[in-house]
């Protein structure tokens, strides 16, 4: 039997990472890393963003935005290592790694999410 | 004969140096860029500790928004923000480099494939931020 090769799918969740990492991160950082730590706008309340996380669209769209910029990460990062550092015989450890990894996120982005009170 | 004469020669292939990189700004740019996946991956991490904080009750969620207030973490977020923002303009640009689109024959110019990306890229951070900020 032929083997099929990974690569459309790794290929896939890297471009749709990209994306989302591009359209959502940006404001993220903004809002959450360095406006509302500065001070400079006011910080929404517990209760007011715990509203807005408990809806399931908001779940959703968390979920989306953890997941597909990690397995963007793992391919790019992969890639970045194995051919930027010269390390190509590693290459074998550092898939398994960088996808367990971005799996791992996955999982627990969906368990964190689905246990919001 | 001898035994090897049917084989090519091996090419010689000088391995390059870890570092290489570092010899041209052109590399060093692609290495930046590539190295902007990594911020991304760390604010992802910020992003789920956030969830279980808001998960955890009123306690956790003050917990995490004083740690966000550490001025190492601040300086880390500001860089993350630099790396992710070159990451969002060299992969709206590539769109139209990868995208090749042609009306009667003619190609589009790269300007009207890439210009949708940056009115998507500020519609979503005007809806997040307006959702965020309403709330």
């Amino acid at each position: 039997m032929e083997k099929r090769s990974n690569e459309p799918l790794s290929w896939a969740l890297f471009g749709a990472g990209g994306i989302v990492a591009a359209l959502l991160l940006p404001i993220h950082i903004l809002l959450f890393g360095l406006a509302f730590p500065l001070g400079l706008l006011g910080s929404p309340s517990y209760q007011e963003l715990l509203a807005l996380v408990r809806h399931p669209l908001t779940r959703i769209y968390l979920f989306i935005l953890c997941s597909l910029p990690l397995f963007h990460w793992a391919h790019r990062f992969r890639y970045t290592i194995s051919d930027g550092l010269q390390v190509k015989h590693l290459s074998g450890p550092i898939v398994v790694i960088f996808y367990g990894a971005a799996i791992y996120g996955t999982v627990l982005a969906a368990y964190l999410l689905w246990h919001i009170p | 004969m001898s035994a090897g004469s049917g084989r090519l020669p091996r090419p010689y292939l000088r391995r390059p140096s870890a570092w290489w990189w570092l010899g041209r700004w052109t590399y060093l740019t692609f290495m930046l860029r590539d190295f902007s996946c990594v911020f991304m991956a760390y604010f992802v991490v910020v992003t789920l500790l956030q969830i279980r904080a808001l998960g955890n009750g009123p306690e956790a969620y003050a917990a995490f928004e004083a740690h966000l207030r550490n001025p190492l973490l601040i300086v880390l977020n500001a860089i993350s923000l630099l790396f992710v923002v070159y990451h969002a303009v060299t992969f709206f640009n590539a769109a139209s480099t990868a995208t090749v689109v042609r009306v009667g024959g003619k190609r589009v110019p790269d300007f009207y494939i890439t210009l949708p990306n940056y009115i998507a890229w500020a519609a979503a951070s005007v809806v997040v931020a307006w959702l965020v900020l309403r709330a």
